[in-house]
């Protein structure tokens, strides 16, 4: 599904990506774990094709395709979804509307009728209740007066309509209650494929509790020093990263 | 070794739509302009004596003023001697008397603009004045609204027809001394709507005027005098259009509005004139006043202007709140791209008691385009418990744009009420990046932004044209970044 070489990145000249290797097979469910600074952020904003992060070196291969050659669209409408760490409020233009041209572009890239106001109204509050999001929002503006945990929820709602292939979480779990996080974890689990990928990035063991990786990297310094199954994230729940960072420097 | 392109570049300049030329006979005077040249106009048009003086009044008066410059625009010098103040299609009398004798390559070019002029094809609830150069070519379902007693004709025909009305209110909103633009129009205005709604009448249909700029080196001077009697309702609304040309043209209309009692005005402008090219060669000068009067007790007059065209716009549609109760609304999209400027606005002078104004102006600015809102609130010293609220916000794409904004506030009665908010916002990198991650591109996310922005504005659009303003503003931007 997603294979990455060496992959170079850096921000403003610095380098934050340093040669980080990856490979997810389709179905996987990947977490990265690692240290403020060490590039996960980074990493997820590259693959969405974000522009102020500048690719030096290394390649990226996606369903076989080169994903640095693709505008950000493009990404998206081969089925890259990335739920963003501080999803942007749009004032003026309501959730449903955004969503419906968000679908629509997609399935037309894909050959597919768009979907015309009804039939696109029946399948939202279908995927609404996976992440019990109150119907309301759908009229609002998108995130703008949203709390911290209905803009997250709104994001794993717009996953779960556009479907895509390969979805990155960019510390989805970062500003939510318990109750939140457990209904965050319901939609992304309901949503779990054998063809669909998962880049699961967080700070916390916490959030693999409720969706439990194939496989665990710790990333470092901008590469991956350390890759495992799930008992590597309790490993670091109760190490911490010192260790790790310690073994990479030296 | 990026090779993620910036997508805002992959932009391309989009050629304006409405740009070409129709190929028709016309009658157009030689350029210049004098006392005799005002005398053919007005005889042209067999205009009645007190009409002919009022013209050269206007000219006289005109002759004395400078043009203004207090403006936040660059105008190039204008040569009025230089432009031609007449220019008809030619047909074989004074003007067609129905659509059957109008020239098919004028209907033509009504199709070709999108306003079909045929009843059966027309837009379902709408008539239509189509004004092309300096003369009105048609009015549709003037039989039907007749019936109710509705006047809805060219201003011409109404001088001819109904010249009590036409000599009672014309000037009495905008007096031929009022402004350089207005007087010179006043000296030689050609053609323009005359509606007049009887009391207690509401008006069925929207109206509107197309108009259409055709001749080179002319200018047009259009005329519009909406009056609603007591009680009555009507829904107005202009567009125009003109062929790409790299001269500048002069357009210098007036439009004058007056509300009576309980009486209700809305007018809507969707303005699109040739805004000259990436250059700033060409364009329209758009110079505009447009004015209405809120006479009548608990009357109620609202603009809603979406100004996309023209290489300058200076206009500042305005209401006078004269009776008890009665409401001014100012809603204005204002979009520059290109080399284009506009410098437009309101004003909302306050004299009666209670009475209540709102103004929502939305300016975008994009390409190398430079926006100004200027406007005017001013609260009389017997306006009791006047209200205002007034909400001015500007957006900016790409950084080689300008947005300013000079809001004047004078108020004479303490007890009056006054809220202005003002934001200024760029459409946001992060914004774009979220549209585009979620499969919308560029084009497609930068429309959508824009028209999240101007929302307030275009639900107060006659339902038929909100669509288009949407579509047209879309048009307009693309090519603006990068």
């Amino acid at each position: 599904m997603l294979e990455i070489k060496n992959l170079h990145a850096s921000v403003d000249g610095h380098e934050v990506l340093k040669g980080l290797n990856l490979t997810i097979e389709a179905g996987g469910v990947h977490s990265i774990m690692g240290p403020n600074g060490s590039g996960k952020s980074t990493l997820a904003q590259v693959l969405a094709g974000r522009e102020t992060y500048e690719v030096t070196d290394g390649q990226i291969l996606y369903k076989g395709k080169d994903l640095l050659e693709m505008a950000p669209e493009e990404r998206a409408c081969e089925g890259i979804f990335l739920a963003f760490q501080y999803p942007v409020e749009i004032p003026g233009v309501t959730n449903s509307y955004f969503l419906k041209s968000a679908l629509n572009s997609i399935r037309k890239y894909r050959g597919e009728d768009e979907l015309d106001a009804v039939e696109f109204l029946k399948l939202v509050r279908e995927k609404m209740k996976t992440v019990e999001l109150d119907e309301r929002l759908l009229n609002r503006a998108i995130n703008e007066g949203f709390s911290g945990g209905e803009k997250k929820r709104n994001e794993i709602f717009q996953m779960a309509v556009l479907e895509p292939t390969m979805a990155i979480l960019d510390e989805t779990d970062s500003g939510l209650d318990i109750d939140a996080l457990r209904i965050v974890a319901e939609g992304v689990n309901q949503l779990r494929g054998p063809e669909r990928s998962f880049l699961v990035i967080t700070h916390y063991q916490r959030l693999l509790n409720y969706i439990v990786p194939d496989h665990v990297h710790v990333l470092v310094d901008g590469r991956i020093v350390r890759s495992g199954g799930k008992e590597l994230a309790l490993e670091l729940e109760d190490k911490g990263y010192s260790w790790l960072e310690e073994a990479a420097t030296a | 070794m990026s090779t993620v392109t910036d997508p805002l570049k992959q932009w391309e300049n989009q050629e304006y739509k409405y740009g070409f030329v129709t190929d028709i006979e016309s009658e157009t005077v030689p350029p210049g302009l004098n006392e005799d040249v005002i005398r053919m106009i007005s005889a042209k048009k067999n205009e009645p004596a007190w009409l002919t003086e009022w013209r050269l009044k206007a000219y006289r008066h005109w002759q004395k003023m400078e043009q203004p410059d207090w403006h936040n625009v660059n105008i190039a010098p204008i040569d009025y001697q230089a432009i031609s103040y007449y220019s008809a299609p030619k047909s074989k009398k004074d003007g067609p008397k129905s659509l059957d004798e109008v020239d098919p390559k004028l209907l033509e070019t009504y199709e070709k603009l999108g306003i079909p002029l045929h009843e059966r094809a027309a837009l379902a609830g709408v008539a239509v004045d189509a004004v092309f150069d300096s003369v009105s070519v048609a009015t549709t379902f003037k039989d039907k609204l007749h019936k109710l007693g509705i006047i809805f004709c060219s201003f011409s025909e109404a001088v001819r027809e109904h010249p009590e009305l036409v000599r009672k209110y014309l000037g009495s909103v905008v007096p031929y001394s009022d402004n350089f633009f207005a007087t010179l129009n006043s000296a030689v205005f050609s053609d323009g709507s005359f509606v007049y709604i009887p009391k207690g009448v509401q008006c069925p249909m929207e109206l509107s005027t197309y108009f259409r700029i055709n001749a080179a080196q002319t200018g047009q001077f259009e005329r519009t005098l909406i009056i609603a009697d007591e009680g009555a309702q009507v829904s107005y609304l202009e567009g125009c259009t003109a062929p790409m040309r790299d001269e500048n043209q002069l357009h210098a209309a007036v439009v004058e509005l007056v509300a009576l009692d309980d009486a209700k005005i809305k007018y809507s402008t969707i303005q699109n004139w040739y805004p000259g090219d990436e250059n700033g060669v060409g364009g329209i000068y758009n110079f505009v006043t447009k004015r209405g009067k809120c006479q009548g007790r608990n009357s109620h007059i609202s603009w809603t202007q979406v100004e996309t065209g023209s290489s300058i716009t200076w206009k500042y549609p305005s209401c006078i709140l004269i009776g008890d109760n009665s409401v001014g609304e100012f809603y204005s999209v204002a979009l520059t791209n290109k080399r284009q400027q506009a410098d437009t606005g309101t004003k909302m002078i306050h004299i009666g008691k209670n009475t209540r104004s709102y103004i929502i102006s939305k300016g975008i600015s994009a390409g190398q385009g430079q926006n100004t809102y200027r406007g005017q609130v001013r609260i009389n010293k017997g306006a009791e418990n006047a209200r205002n609220f007034t909400q001015c916000d500007s957006m900016l794409i790409g950084d080689k744009c300008g947005a300013h904004t000079f809001p004047y506030i004078e108020v004479k009665n303490s007890t009056a009420h006054m809220e202005h908010e003002a934001t200024t916002s760029k459409i946001g990198e992060d914004q774009m990046f979220y549209c585009n991650q979620r499969g919308i591109d560029t084009e497609d996310a930068v429309g959508m932004i824009v028209n999240g922005f101007c929302k307030e504005v275009f639900r107060e659009l006659p339902m038929e044209f909100a669509v288009e303003a949407q579509k047209l503003l879309e048009v307009s931007l693309e090519g603006s970044v990068g």
